[in-house]
Order: structure tokens, then C-alpha cells, then sequence
């Protein structure tokens, strides 16, 4: 669909990293160390809530082998600031405590004290000789019940922001928020279909196979290395330098490659801890966090309750609209209520619309990001109410969407009107792809979902370097979590006119480039991406001053075309052009080395749309559900490289299908995790699934010089509902909470038999 | 913290002198896939670990006029590629296979399976419905009891201290018999059963004429379901019949809820699975 | 502390190493040996990152002692490519791009190669199966399998 050719923008080269991940020379977080390194660990609360009475660290302390313990008392006590943290805000009062409890231990997992050792048996045996003495409080983990009068109470200075007048009571309802959109009980006068509905998910965790690690080194002299497995290491810069006091320039992290993020890679755990540790003891400390760690104590995403109110002609006009989402932020404030809220009803070009959200705590760990935060649960109970009303009105769910899809010129609940959007090209993708064109195997029915995200513009720099011998060297400080070296390589090579290989994309650490927000938000191909061009527009600039200095002309009069200096005109003189490396090689005698730099916050993040089309089967004796056709279709702007676009794809589209069928955090009633391995808490394998088919739709973003809008986020956004209703189109019932795990189907099924006979 | 002592002894009268000589310290290890799970989270503290992969009984298939004998250290890699074992008791096989990955499959072994003691261990159901005699040897000599006597609890054995499960023996198969294993997890693969069934049968055109059924994560310890199987010998294995021996196995159930399955659920499947085994096993009786 | 002197060949080469009784396969590769290619993601068994081949046999390297390893043939990722030439899953897992994170990569590769070196001709549904302890949370699996199956026809192609 994009009128413009392109040398390389579109195509699948290789990835640059690629030979390094297929041999395992590529270093992940738990993969460096350093000579004399300690080993750190933590130990973590065996209970859900409860008061931290006394910490003895003495008999670990004196354990031979342990050379430093910390507790909240080695961390300054920090204000009561937020900070924006990826796609999230956080407050760094809560930041200090979640990294090291304070007065209170607010979760199940959530960490205590921490012993650097000379071994890590050492260390184990050292948090054991730790001693702590609670007192147990009455915990509270559901959303609805942390709501309730009478909960029991996670912080005694909360009161709940966005409600006049100002509560004088404590509450775990951290905040309230508020989105409308005309008048939505008029809009509701005018409907003659009306679905109501309560949709509750349960919280699900990133699961990157990776484990967080960190190992840090302080030196005498105040200055701290270092290196960690994170989709931020500014922002790793950043908390450190605030939880710790020490200035930003003092501390340099340095990314390893990272094994996976999906969000919970924009925070902090382990590396403050282990930069105290290293202070303390004077070596490198290398901490590695097990599975269950990962599970008990860092970001899973919201459980949510997500009422919604859809009101329709008959002619299937949705005529108002109405959601009320509350998320569980784990122990501190600070769920992705807003972006749920706002992205509730994106899809859609609603007169009427009222939403309103609510931010809870309850004694869960504190969520982190989850790939497109919050819309993939507010956008399950929008997309399942969606498709009760086309069942309602005898319509075509993709033609339902298409008579109400927004488009340019929508105005938003949220605000913003939309710029050109691909929503509506997006749903006749879907309606044409061959998959939708072919009739329902028996056996087997048919859901169809949307989804919507933002994406993310924000901070970004990057350098070009050109070498002796005319080849690039890019440098940019985004983590590549999954190809972006690749992408940012392809628009500077295209940029430049030059082969794809002699470009090479390095990722720099916090000192050798200028501040980068995460990776994250689907942002680092648009931003950084831009970055990326606009740093290289530098070197093309540079490249025609000194063809114009070798011509002896002015540099108006030179042009770059196909990687070379050319006259401008035939008015301009008669000159061989100068290819890059020509000019590489003569850059001592006309100026000096040849680079560009680029910063900026970049502007006009285009939104994505998805469409995904599911094919199920029931197993009404089990439960069990059965996926044997997917289709994922998007609108992704342009497609830089299409092979990790649609990896991106296929990817959000099977953690969706995870999150619908199977994952859950399970609490025991002591608010315990009782599932905090692979093998309990269950996410897709390879067995469970069949091929994730793909359709790129390509509606290019006015404000990228390729049109890229980003691609991560939107594919997780439609599944659940799509599997839902699929579900609800094989059983005749619909399903209104996750994980649709076959207990549970099996009972719905079970309980709607006599009614389903009895009609 | 003491480190555990590892020996790897290449007689059974050498292992289990070994393990009587620790003090109920030691553990058995064959595949690993439980003990050194175990180990790392802290709930298994051994002071000394027998490695029995070393000892030419427990890691052999043998066949001796028509009767298997599984070696209780055989990998479920080994025993999947055993042509035999694979036409003779295909339920056993696949229960064996059913533990774990791949990966798993190339150190996971039957007896280490029976002895981790767990309610939902997958090969055991299977071994039960087979009649599968299990040979144990111990300071006080050998002796042979069924499969269903070795577990007496979730994580709970029969075993007295120093004894070693050192083999499962299969007996003769009559013509036109079959067995099946099935069991239902949320996934398709790696996770436990939220329940096992196994079932073997031998028919005599369309009459069954012996059937054993049993049940796995139902009750504390793997289920000889007795009445499922009265339920089916005598019929054509026809609606009622099934119906009767899916009814015989939700009688026997004593779940229990957790994080894998409820007690109504876990109680249903049962039924439902006792049929689908059956059916299974029934094919495979008649083709063989 | 007393520890275990195991000697074992590693890709071929013969390798001697010390380990205490609690160490598994992974900990002497990783923290030993400073073969770090063999990732640990779980510890338990449950994910394959940390594939190897031991004797022929495809297992999880958190779920050996190292002390087992005794006079054992053990292959990692690190000697899967011949020299500077890449092993044909290799090639095709890049060529491909059934790789985004790369975490769960070396543990595919091993777990594919044993696959492939038993079963030239495997199925779609085979080849999943085989995978299904090696999880991916990146890929959604579709061009993993891809890859595999692909690479299985080139083999056989070059086979004949």
C-alpha cells in the first residue's frame, strides 16, 4: 500500500545480532562477571501483609563468607514524587519501599534484606540466620474486595486523588479518573439494542524466559558500573541515581542483550540492592533472580473488573457507551487504569461516552508494564459486549466494527482527534483475508476482535559515525528486545544509499550516548528510528560539504543520491560523483572525521490498529479449548522489516491466547502465590498452538520520514476477546472472566445444560 | 550447610548398603527430574545421593516368555523406542512418555516416577491398570508387592528405609488385550495431570473378559478402581456398561481443590476419561 | 567440603572439572567452564533454555549434577557450529528470524538438532511436540517451527 520504493525498507536482511544469539556468544543479564564478584540474594516476606516489628541481621553478619548485609535502613528515605517510569508512572517513596520494605511488608515475595556472599550457598545459609519479626495483618488480593469498606488498609496516608471533595479517609483506591464524551444518557435514550455486561480478568505475568540480573561494581571513589538485563538502562541510571544519591553522571550501565521484557523490564529491583551491596562490601556483586522471584516479586500486570455499557440502533449504529474498569496496582498506586480507560473505546467513532476508572491497591506485587498496559483488559470486556450485540443484531462482527470504526477526524473520549489511522483498512484486511474468506471447519467456530494502542514517541538519541573505509557505525541506546538493530541499520543504509552490511548498529551504554527513554511503548523503531534518520540526514549533510570543498562549489550544490556526491545540476560543473567511501577516505584533508548526532522527543506516534480472526473448538465433556486456525492483521504504518513485524505479531497474539486460556496467578487464602513456576502457571507452548497467520496492512504515519507507527503492543490487545468470543459462539455462552481454563468451561457449560434443555 | 555426598555404586547389595548406612539421609537418584527440583527449592536436603544409573538391573528392559521387566532407572526415551514394550502394553508407554518434555523424557524413569509418591504421577495409573508387579530390594532382602501397595501418601511411600524400587514386571499378555493411558492437563503438554486414567483390558470377540481400571490425582494415592472394572467384564463395553464404570470411578474420587482442578471438575473428568481410555483400550485389544 | 573430580568431554574436547554434589550440569557450564551459551530460565526443567545433549540424549542441564557427567558425551550450543560455519539451524533461525529475544534460542537449537538427528522427516505436530518443554514467549512458535521444518527438507534434499 506504500507508494514509495525502497531499497531496503520492507525487506528481511539478517539481523546484525544474529550470529552472536544462535551460538550463545551473546551475553544476557546473568551472563557477566567480574573478577572477586559476591553473590547477592534476597530475602523476601513469607507473608501478604504484615508489620516489620525488627530485622536482626547480627548472626548473618557475622556468617564467615558474608561480606555485607542491607536492609530499607542502607536507602535514603525518598519523597512523595512521580516519575514516569516506560509506559508507567511511579513514585519514588514507593519506588525505595518496594525495592526494600520499610515499615510494612505489603506482599507475598516483596524483599526484606539483602547478604552479599562469597558463594551463593553462603548467601543462602546467610538469609536464613536473618531474623524477622512480623505481625501479620489481614491482607486483601481481589480488586472488588480492596474496594470494599472495611478492607483491610495497605497505606494509612492514602486517599483517593480525583474525587471532590478530597476523601478524609484512608482507602486502598488510590485515584479515580474520569473521560466523557458528550452526553451519555442521552445517547443510551436513543438505543434500541442495549448490552450490559460485568468482565473480570485475573493478573497474568510478562513471562519473559529471563530472569532478572544485575551486577554492579562501586569504586572507592564514588563511581559505580553497572550491568544489567533491562529494556531501560537510562532509566536503571536514573532510579539508581535517585534511590541511592548519586549523581547520574557517576553511574554507567551498560545493557546486556535481554532475554525478554514485555514491560517488566522498565523498573528496578535488584540494582540498587546490588550497587548498596557492592558499596558496603567493596567487591562486584552479582545477583540473578530464581523463577519463582520472578514470579513472586516483580511486575506481573493488573487483575481488573471492567463493567461496560453498549448501546446500538438497530441498524447497528453504537449510539453511547459506557465502561467503569478498576485495576489492581499491586502493593504502591499506580495501575495502567489511564491507558485502559483510553483506550476502551478508541476503536470506535461513539457520539456518547462515559468512562471512568479506578486505581487499587491490594497486597500483590506492584505491577509493572505488560505490553500495551491496561488496554488488553478494558478492550476484553469492550470487544466481548461488541460482539454480543452483533450476535444481538444479526450482524457480521467485522461489518458491526466497520459501520462504527473511527477514523481521521474521530474525536476521542480521551481527547485527541485522530490524524490518518488505518482502522477501517485494517478491518477490510481482515474481512478479505483468506482466512475469513473461508467457511468455519465443523466442529469449529469463529471469533473476531479489534484492538487499538497508542505507541509511543518520547525521548531519543543517536549517533552515525562514518569509519576510515566509508562503512557506519550507528549508535543508539535502546535495548534490542527483538530486532530493532535490524530496523534502526535498514533506514540509515536506506537514508544513505549504502548496503544494508556496511551499516552496524551498536547499542551504547548510559556514558557513550545521550539519554534514551525505554525500550518500550512501541517506540524505538518510530523514535529512535528517527533519531536514527535524523543523525544520518547530519552525515549526508557533512558529505556534501566536502564533496562541494573537493569541487570547489557551494554544498546547495551538491546532492546524495544512491550513496553518492553528485553535482546538483549540469550548471553546477561536470564532476565524478564521489561515492561514501571515497569521501571517508579524504575526510582528514577536508574537515576532519564525518558524523551526526540527533536528539529529540519525538512527536506524532501513529496509532495501531489490530483485527484478530480465531477458529476453536470445545471439548464440552472437558473444557478444553482448541485453537486451530489464527489470523493477526494490523495496521503497522510501514513494515521496516516485515519478518519481525510479524514476529511482533504472532508474539502478542499467543500471550493474548495465554492470557484467555490459561495464565493466572493462583493465591492461597494466606495470599500466598501458589503458582510461581512454568509448570503452574501456564504459558503456550509450542504443542498448544497452530501457525499465527499474518496480514501487514500498511497506512503510513504522516509524521515518520518511513511511516513507521510501532507494532508490539496492539496484537496482545485483541486475543481474549477474540478467543471469547469464539468461546460464546461454540457454547452459546458468554464468557465473562479469565482465564477461560477448562475448569471453568466445563463448569459454564455444565451449569447452562438444564436451562439449554429446558428451552 | 553440608554438601550432600554423591556415589554412583554399580551393584543393588552395594546401593542399598549405602543408603542404610545414611541414616534415612539418603535419596535414590535415577532420572533426577523430582530430587534435584526438590534439592534446589530446599525441600530435599540429602546427605547422600545414590545415583543407580550405574547398576545393570535397574537400567535394562528385559522379556522372559511373554513378561516385561522394566529396570526402575530406564529412561521414558529408552522405554518409548522399546518395539515391544510398545506393542505389548502401549498404555504403559505412553503413560511413561506423558512425564514432562523431551528433555525430561531423557533422564525421567518409571521407578523414580512411583517414588516421588506423587497422587498424579503419570506412568503409575498405567502400571496399576497393568497389574504391574514391582520388585523392591532392601537390608532385608528382596520382595515383590503391586504397583498400587508402593504409595501410601501424597510424597508417602511403603518403602522401609534402605529399600530400592528396582523393577516393574509386567505380566504375560493374553491375546486381544489392550491397555490405554489418558489423562487431562490444561495444556497440551508440561503440565501435571489434573487427573490420570488407565485402563487394560483383554476381550474375547465383543465380550470383555478382564478389565482393571485405576485413577490418578483423585484421592492421595493412585486408585485400583475395582468397581470400574467389574463394572465392564462381562460386556460389550456398551453405553451402559461405560456409563456404569464411569459412575464406579467419580464414586471412588476423594480430590481435593488446588491450583490445578476443583473437586467437581477433577470428579467429572474421571468419568469422562474412564470412557475415553476404555474406547482406547478396547481398539487396541481388538487389533492385537 | 569435599567435591566430585568428574572428567567428561564437552564438543569434543576432553574437559576435568571439580564440583560440589549440589552443582547441576548448568551451574559447571555457566559458572565453571564459562560455557554461558546454556541459559537458565527456570532451574526446574520447565522452560529448555538450557538444553544439552548428553550421550545422545536431549536433556535439561538444571536437571543433572554435574557429578553425573562422568565419562559422559556432552554437547552444548557453543559446539554446534562447525568452526566458522554455521550449523544449518543456526543459519535458518537467523535467515528466518525465529529468534526476537534470543534468550530461549541456544535451548531451540540443541533440542531441534536432536530432533532433526533422530528424525529427519518429522511432522508439523512432531516437531511441536518435540519443542514443547522449550518455551518461547517472544515468537508465538510459528517461525521456530518454520525454521525446523524447513531446515529438516534441506537436509534431506542434501541428504540424497
Amino acid at each position: 500500500m506504500s507508494a514509495r520504493t525502497y531499497k531496503w525498507i520492507g525487506t528481511r536482511p539478517n539481523r546484525p545480532d544474529g550470529a552472536d544469539k544462535v551460538t550463545g556468544r551473546a551475553r544476557f543479564g546473568a551472563d557477566f562477571n567480574m573478577p572477586g564478584q559476591l553473590v547477592g540474594k534476597v530475602l523476601r516476606s513469607p507473608h501478604a501483609h504484615a508489620l516489620i516489628k525488627s530485622i536482626d541481621t547480627s548472626a548473618a553478619e557475622k556468617l564467615a563468607g558474608v561480606k555485607a548485609v542491607v536492609t530499607a535502613k542502607d536507602f535514603p528515605e525518598q519523597e512523595n514524587i512521580t516519575v514516569p517510569a516506560g509506559e508507567m508512572q511511579v513514585n519514588l517513596r514507593d519506588v525505595t519501599r518496594n525495592i526494600m520494605a520499610r515499615e510494612k511488608v505489603l506482599y507475598d515475595g516483596h524483599a526484606v534484606a539483602a547478604v552479599a556472599a562469597t558463594t551463593e550457598a553462603v548467601a543462602k545459609e546467610a538469609l536464613a540466620l536473618i531474623k524477622v519479626e512480623y505481625e501479620i495483618l489481614p491482607h486483601v488480593i481481589d480488586v472488588e474486595a480492596a474496594m470494599k469498606d472495611g478492607a483491610p488498609i495497605l497505606h494509612d496516608h492514602l486517599r483517593t486523588e480525583g474525587v471532590e471533595p478530597k476523601p478524609t479517609k484512608a482507602t486502598n483506591i488510590a485515584k479515580r479518573i474520569d473521560f466523557a464524551k458528550g452526553d451519555v444518557a442521552a445517547g443510551f435514550r436513543k438505543a434500541e439494542v442495549v448490552v450490559e455486561r460485568k468482565f473480570t480478568t485475573q493478573p497474568v505475568h510478562q513471562g519473559y524466559i529471563e530472569p532478572h540480573a544485575a551486577l554492579a561494581s562501586a569504586s572507592e571513589d564514588g563511581q559505580v558500573q553497572v550491568w544489567s538485563t533491562t529494556q531501560g538502562h537510562f532509566q536503571v541510571r536514573g532510579f539508581c541515581s535517585r534511590l541511592l544519591n548519586i549523581e547520574t553522571s557517576q553511574i554507567r550501565v551498560t545493557p546486556s542483550e535481554i532475554g525478554g521484557g514485555f514491560g517488566g523490564k522498565t523498573v528496578v529491583y535488584l540494582e540498587p540492592v546490588a550497587i548498596r551491596l557492592s558499596q558496603k562490601s567493596g567487591k562486584p556483586v552479582k545477583m540473578v533472580m530464581t523463577r519463582e522471584e520472578v514470579f513472586r516479586a516483580s511486575g506481573p500486570t493488573s487483575a481488573g473488573v471492567v463493567e461496560v455499557k453498549i448501546g446500538a440502533t438497530r441498524d447497528g449504529r453504537i449510539v453511547a457507551a459506557e465502561c467503569m474498569v478498576a485495576l489492581q496496582a499491586g502493593a504502591f498506586p499506580g495501575s495502567p487504569v489511564g491507558p485502559a480507560c483510553m483506550c476502551s473505546f478508541a476503536c470506535y467513532d461513539i457520539d456518547d461516552i462515559k468512562v471512568v476508572g479506578y486505581d487499587v491497591v491490594s497486597n500483590r506485587p506492584k505491577v509493572a508494564a505488560y505490553r500495551a498496559p491496561g488496554a488488553p483488559i478494558s478492550c476484553w470486556g469492550v470487544e466481548s459486549a461488541i460482539d454480543e450485540l452483533a450476535i444481538e443484531l444479526g450482524m457480521d462482527p467485522i461489518e458491526l466494527r466497520l459501520k462504527n470504526a473511527a477514523k481521521q477526524g474521530t474525536k476521542t473520549h480521551y481527547g485527541p482527534t485522530f490524524n490518518r489511522i488505518g482502522f477501517v483498512e485494517t478491518l477490510e484486511a481482515a474481512k478479505s483475508s483468506p482466512h475469513y474468506q473461508t467457511p468455519v471447519k465443523r466442529g469449529f467456530h469463529r471469533g473476531v476482535a479489534a484492538g487499538f494502542w497508542f505507541n509511543v514517541g518520547a525521548d531519543s538519541s543517536a549517533a552515525a559515525h562514518v569509519g576510515e573505509d566509508g562503512t557506519v557505525t550507528v549508535i543508539s541506546g535502546n535495548p534490542d528486545i527483538g530486532g530493532s538493530r535490524a530496523s534502526l541499520a535498514m533506514m540509515a543504509a536506506e537514508e544513505l544509499g549504502v548496503d544494508y552490511e556496511k551499516v552496524r548498529p551498536v547499542i551504547a551504554d548510559t556514558s557513550s550516548i545521550g539519554f534514551n527513554f525505554v525500550t518500550g511503548g512501541s517506540r524505538v523503531t518510530f523514535a529512535t528510528g528517527l533519531a536514527v534518520v535524523n543523525a544520518v540526514k547530519e552525515v549526508v549533510r557533512e558529505l556534501k560539504i566536502r564533496a562541494a570543498k573537493i569541487w570547489e562549489v557551494e554544498p546547495e550544490a551538491v546532492v546524495w543520491e544512491n550513496g553518492m556526491a553528485k553535482p546538483a545540476s549540469t550548471n553546477v560543473g561536470e564532476f565524478e560523483p564521489l561515492s561514501l567511501s571515497q569521501l571517508a577516505a579524504m575526510a582528514g584533508k577536508t574537515g576532519g572525521p564525518i558524523n551526526g548526532h540527533a536528539q529529540l522527543n519525538a512527536q506524532g506516534a501513529g496509532p495501531g490498529f489490530g483485527v484478530h480472526i480465531v477458529d476453536l473448538a470445545v471439548d464440552h465433556d472437558t473444557g478444553i479449548v482448541t485453537i486451530d486456525r489464527y489470523t493477526a492483521v494490523q495496521d503497522v504504518g510501514t513494515a521496516i522489516h516485515p519478518s519481525y513485524v510479524e514476529g511482533q505479531m504472532q508474539g502478542g497474539a499467543v500471550q493474548g491466547i495465554g492470557w484467555a486460556l490459561n495464565e493466572e496467578y493462583i493465591y492461597n487464602a494466606k495470599g500466598k502465590l501458589d503458582n510461581p513456576g512454568f509448570l503452574d502457571y501456564r504459558i503456550p507452548v509450542a504443542s498448544d498452538l497452530p501457525m499465527i497467520e499474518t496480514v501487514i496492512v500498511e497506512v503510513p504515519n504522516p509524521s515518520h520520514p518511513y511511516g513507521v507507527r510501532g507494532v508490539g503492543e496492539v496484537p496482545i490487545v485483541p486475543p481474549m476477546a477474540a478467543v471469547g468470543n469464539a468461546i460464546a459462539r461454540a457454547t452459546g455462552i458468554r464468557f465473562l472472566d479469565l482465564p477461560m481454563s477448562p475448569p471453568r468451561v466445563s463448569a459454564a457449560i455444565d451449569a447452562a445444560r438444564p436451562k439449554m434443555a429446558a428451552e | 550447610m553440608k554438601e550432600a555426598r554423591y556415589t554412583a555404586p554399580e551393584t543393588l547389595d552395594e546401593a542399598v548398603a549405602l543408603l542404610a548406612s545414611a541414616n534415612g539421609s539418603g535419596r535414590v537418584l535415577a532420572g533426577g527430574t523430582d530430587l534435584l527440583v526438590q534439592m534446589r527449592a530446599g525441600t530435599a536436603k540429602p546427605g547422600l545421593i545414590v545415583d543407580v544409573k550405574k547398576i545393570p538391573e535397574m537400567t535394562t528392559i528385559t522379556e522372559k516368555d511373554g513378561s516385561y521387566r522394566i529396570g526402575a532407572a530406564v529412561s521414558g526415551a529408552v522405554i518409548g523406542e522399546h518395539e515391544g514394550l510398545r506393542k505389548a502394553w502401549p498404555g504403559i508407554v505412553e503413560a511413561v512418555n506423558l512425564i514432562g518434555s523431551t528433555q525430561v523424557q531423557g533422564r525421567a524413569s518409571a521407578g523414580g516416577n512411583l517414588c516421588n509418591a506423587s497422587p498424579a504421577a503419570d506412568s503409575v495409573p498405567a502400571m496399576v491398570a497393568a497389574g504391574a508387579m514391582v520388585t523392591i530390594q532392601g537390608p532385608k532382602g528382596r520382595r515383590e508387592i503391586p504397583a498400587e501397595k508402593v504409595n501410601a501418601g501424597p510424597g508417602r511411600t511403603t518403602l522401609a528405609p534402605g529399600e530400592i524400587v528396582v523393577s516393574f514386571t509386567l505380566p504375560v499378555r493374553p491375546r486381544n488385550s489392550g491397555d490405554a493411558y489418558l489423562r487431562l492437563i490444561p495444556r497440551t503438554e508440561m503440565d501435571i495431570a489434573v487427573v490420570g486414567c488407565g485402563v487394560s483390558l483383554t476381550m474375547d470377540g465383543d465380550r470383555c473378559t478382564a478389565a482393571r481400571v485405576s485413577l490418578g490425582a483423585v484421592a492421595p494415592t493412585v486408585l485400583l478402581v475395582e468397581d470400574a472394572g467389574k463394572a465392564l467384564v462381562g460386556s460389550t463395553l456398551d453405553d451402559g456398561a461405560l456409563e456404569a464404570a464411569a459412575a464406579a470411578c467419580r464414586a471412588a474420587c476423594k480430590p481435593i481443590d488446588d491450583k490445578r482442578g476443583t473437586i467437581v471438575y477433577r470428579t467429572k473428568i474421571a468419568g469422562v476419561l474412564l470412557k475415553r481410555a476404555a474406547a482406547i483400550a478396547a481398539e487396541r485389544a481388538r487389533s492385537h | 567440603m569435599s567435591k566430585t573430580h568428574v572428567t567428561t568431554t564437552i564438543n569434543g574436547e576432553p574437559v576435568e572439572f571439580l564440583c560440589d554434589t549440589s552443582q547441576t550440569v548448568l551451574d559447571v557450564l555457566r559458572d565453571q567452564l564459562g560455557l554461558t551459551g546454556s541459559k537458565e530460565g527456570c532451574g526446574s526443567g520447565d522452560c529448555g533454555a538450557c538444553s544439552i545433549i548428553v550421550d545422545g540424549r536431549l536433556v535439561c542441564g538444571c536437571l543433572m549434577l554435574g557429578a553425573e557427567a562422568e565419562g559422559c558425551r556432552i554437547e552444548t550450543i557453543e559446539g554446534m557450529a562447525a568452526g566458522d560455519h554455521l550449523h544449518p539451524l543456526q543459519k535458518r533461525f537467523v535467515e528466518m528470524a525465529a529468534l526476537q529475544c534470543g534468550i530461549c534460542t541456544p535451548g531451540f537449537l540443541v533440542a531441534s538438532k536432536a530432533l532433526l538427528d533422530r528424525n529427519p522427516n518429522p511432522t508439523e505436530t512432531e516437531v511441536r511436540y518435540w519443542l514443547a518443554g522449550n518455551l518461547c514467549r517472544c515468537t508465538g512458535y510459528d517461525k521456530i517451527i518454520r525454521a525446523v521444518m524447513d531446515v529438516a527438507a534441506e537436509l534431506r534434499e542434501t541428504a540424497r
